[in-house]
């Protein structure tokens, strides 16, 4: 289960050591992502393909917009 | 899947984008919109009447006022014809509305093309939830 969170929130977890994960399309996150931030995209996420994350630290998900 | 904490950035990355924030990628250097923004323009509420926002127009580089709601949700454009007529007038009543708008990731060369192609000198940028984040002007492109 996830929380919303904006962008304040945002910044103070990455301060704190959050892990940023992208889930656009590769060809977009090759294009252009948020400093530091992981692909896994949404339809290819599973336990492999999180498997490069740290489960015990905290995960910010993001994608293009709000809608 | 095991995580103890996950966070949903719900803005996300046009969100970023809009606060000028760094980007990495093979298109991170390109400019774009969010990177230009100015927050001048005049707004005004559905309720505000021609008389009350007309000077303030004068008085700024733009020759039009933006319509918001209080969530700065963008709703119409108020032309000049508009701010110079019935000094009584709502807002409401003579506001064009839903004027067109771009998002804050299309790259300034994009943008640039269109609006030479529209001659406008202008463009109105909001969210993807129609919330106005500002103005580009065609002259700081070129």
């Amino acid at each position: 289960m996830s929380r919303a969170v904006l962008y304040e929130e945002v910044r103070k977890l990455l301060q704190a050591g959050a892990q940023l994960v992208d889930v656009l399309p590769r060809e977009r996150y090759r294009e252009q992502h948020l400093p530091g931030a992981i692909n896994v995209p949404l339809k290819e996420l599973d336990a492999t393909t999180t498997a490069q994350l740290d489960r015990s630290k905290p995960v910010v998900a993001y994608c293009f917009d709000a809608l | 899947m095991g995580f103890q904490e996950v966070y949903d950035y719900v803005p996300s990355k046009v969100d970023w984008l809009a606060r000028g924030l760094p980007m990495e990628g093979e298109k991170a250097d390109k400019s774009v919109v969010g990177d230009i923004l100015r927050q001048d323009v005049v707004t005004a509420s559905l309720q505000t009447r021609m008389a009350d926002v007309r000077e303030r127009v004068e008085s700024s580089p733009y020759g039009f006022a933006l319509v918001v709601t209080e969530g700065g949700t963008l709703l119409g454009r108020l032309r000049k014809a508009s701010l110079q007529g019935d000094p009584d007038a709502r807002a409401e009543d003579v506001m064009e509305p839903g004027p067109s708008t771009l998002r804050p990731d299309l790259t300034l060369d994009d943008v640039s093309e269109r609006l030479r192609t529209w001659d406008l000198k202008t463009a109105v940028v909001t969210d993807p939830e129609g919330r106005l984040i500002g103005l580009v002007r065609r002259a700081d492109m070129e």
